[in-house]
């Protein structure tokens, strides 16, 4: 059967690798060497080496902190969202299995801010915060302080929907008669979630924690639309830097396709870190 | 036995302490959809009315004063345009004009089915063909479908719309293309992680009986795949429906505008933002969103949760 199958090379693997080749590999490879060149379009490079990359951090000798504070506020920023919208999730998905009447109406509202996209959603909130702050005479870029928990808001109110159907699956999914025997024993409340129901859950938790980890490093529709990293770049998260590297500065293109490659490395090391650290905790099922 | 598990559930007696959360839980919710209403809501005002309260109902609203006294003063506002009656119509023909809308929204529409088409039947068959045929080859290619899904989209962002545009992909039609290639790593991980659990012996029948790898695939195959088809489905679209980077740099932004890019270029092109055409606008883009979910919200939510469960 196999070599039957194989005859049909052309027809089943053509059109996936070609259009693979141009969305995603060749690009991928062209930027990596890329970062090591001077360049403003793709076909007028030369080899500088690894200017680019020092370029990240010093501009004519002089130390430029603005990629290093949009790293720690990117950090920072990931931190904040993950725990909120994890702690949020589990507990309203938690609440949402307990068997109240009217939970697949309130889950339906849950989850629909999810649908709509970070341009739209970062819009709606902007009018909400900007009509609010009025009445101080401000706006969500006046501070940093605002722009940062007005990202964090509109980020959160987006994604617990998404992370709290994920938990009541993970939820549904606990044997019953695990928490019928712990029942039995005597087991109850806290207790009941503390050492039953968190370690049933703990491959859930996983997903949704690399889930959201990854989300806030990647966060870069509601960056661009809500405070566009006003005040003065202090909100600029990494991708909405990479994106005015490339595309705010002309002669910057090599700089912006370095940090690219930086982001990219840091994101690829949280993926397989995060996935393996928590992967351990888990029970055997 | 499933009358009488229906009719048990119906007559389900509900704790005082479940019902304390029902209400809290019913606040929680209208509080959580909110700012979707405060849309509609604004979509009636004008500017002022919007940032004095954006919860309030305007004055003249069909909320407040009935659609029948609304639509009688609708002829009369629309001629006197000082008049604040109308600014619903005002605002939506300012939102319509200003994005181009129609015009948004069938770019939307069409890269979304066609990108999702393309999708699912390429990506489908690439991993047929990588699980049932082994050589060094596909599963290298199968690594590579891994490795691009930890790729985040800054880092191929630059080169991927110059190549796009070297090969002419800046159109509808090309940018699905683009689509396929940049969606192809989560299709293929998860259709293989489907037909790795299928039985083989299927197959071997439809073969023996004299079909065409190809007749297999599509009449036994690929029906069988149908649940993750449908997660799948719903996962890429909702991504591609509100993508924004992607398009905006592949497309000839002057000729085709999605939606996403569309309201975006609403704040841009014109400096100051008009918040009453803005809010039109937002109500535009939200109501096809909430028409799709509330139609295929069994599907939506089972397709998040199977997609996390592989993910």
């Amino acid at each position: 059967m196999e070599k039957a199958i194989k005859k049909y090379f052309p027809v089943f693997m053509i059109p996936t690798m070609v259009a693979f080749a141009i969305g995603f590999l060749v690009p991928f490879l062209y930027g990596l060497f890329l970062s090591f060149c001077k360049f403003t379009t793709v076909v007028d490079f030369k080899w500088i080496g690894l200017e680019n990359y020092k370029k990240i951090l010093f501009v004519n000798g002089k130390y430029d902190p603005s990629f290093i504070h949009s790293l720690w506020y990117t950090v920072a920023f990931t931190i904040v969202t993950m725990l909120i919208i994890n702690v949020v999730a589990f507990a309203i998905a938690f609440a949402l299995t307990k068997g109240i009447r009217g939970t697949n109406l309130f889950r339906t509202a849950f989850f629909l801010p999810n649908l709509i996209g970070g341009i739209v959603l970062s819009y709606i909130w902007l009018m909400i915060f900007n009509s609010v702050l009025q009445r101080y005479s401000k706006t969500i870029v006046s501070t940093a302080g605002s722009a940062f928990w007005g990202l964090v808001i509109v980020v959160c109110w987006q994604q617990i929907g998404y992370m709290m159907i994920i938990y009541i699956a993970g939820l549904q999914n606990i044997p019953t008669d695990v928490i019928e025997a712990a029942k039995i024993d005597g087991c109850s409340g806290w207790q009941m979630l503390k050492s039953i129901i968190l370690p049933m859950m703990m491959p859930t938790i996983t997903v949704c924690t690399f889930l959201t980890l990854t989300n806030g490093f990647k966060l870069f529709d509601q960056n661009l639309a809500l405070t566009g990293g006003k005040p003065g770049g202090n909100s600029e998260l990494l991708a909405l830097n990479i994106y005015n590297t490339f595309y705010g500065k002309t002669g910057w293109e090599g700089v912006g396709q370095a940090k690219a490659v930086i982001f990219f490395i840091i994101v690829a090391v949280i993926s397989v870190l995060q996935n393996k650290l928590t992967t351990r905790k888990e029970v055997q099922q | 036995m499933e009358a009488q598990k229906t009719v048990t559930k119906k007559y389900k007696k509900y704790k005082p302490w479940q019902n304390v959360l029902t209400v809290i839980f019913a606040i929680l919710s209208f509080t959580w959809i909110l700012p979707i209403i405060a849309v509609v809501l604004n979509a009636f005002k004008s500017q002022v009315y919007i940032f004095n309260n954006p919860f309030g109902i305007s004055t003249e609203s069909i909320f407040k004063i009935g659609i029948k006294e609304w639509a009688k003063n609708l002829p009369l506002a629309t001629q006197s345009r000082s008049s604040g009656e109308a600014m619903f119509l005002i605002n939506m023909k300012n939102a319509i004009e200003q994005t181009d809308f129609w015009h948004a929204f069938l770019y939307s529409v069409f890269i979304t089915i066609v990108s999702v088409a393309l999708i699912l039947l390429c990506c489908s068959m690439c991993a047929y063909f990588i699980t049932r045929v082994h050589t060094k080859f596909t599963k290298l290619f199968y690594l590579l479908c891994l490795f691009s899904m930890i790729v985040p989209f800054q880092m191929v962002m630059f080169t991927l719309s110059k190549f796009a545009n070297m090969l002419h992909l800046y159109t509808p039609w090309g940018i699905t293309i683009v689509y396929l290639g940049f969606g192809a790593g989560l299709s293929v991980f998860m259709y293989t992680g489907f037909i790795k659990s299928m039985p083989i012996d299927i197959e071997e029948a439809a073969m023996i009986d004299g079909c065409t790898p190809l007749q297999t695939y599509f009449q036994v195959v690929f029906p069988i795949m149908k649940p993750t088809t449908i997660t799948i489905a719903i996962l890429q679209s909702m991504w591609i429906w509100n993508d924004y980077l992607l398009p905006s740099l592949v497309l000839d932004v002057n000729d085709y505008k999605t939606i996403p890019i569309a309201i975006q270029y609403l704040t841009t092109s014109h400096g100051n933002i008009n918040w009453g055409a803005m809010m039109a606008a937002l109500l535009l883009a939200i109501i096809p969103i909430v028409i799709f979910y509330l139609a295929a919200q069994k599907y939506i939510i089972e397709g998040v949760m199977a997609g996390a469960v592989k993910g």
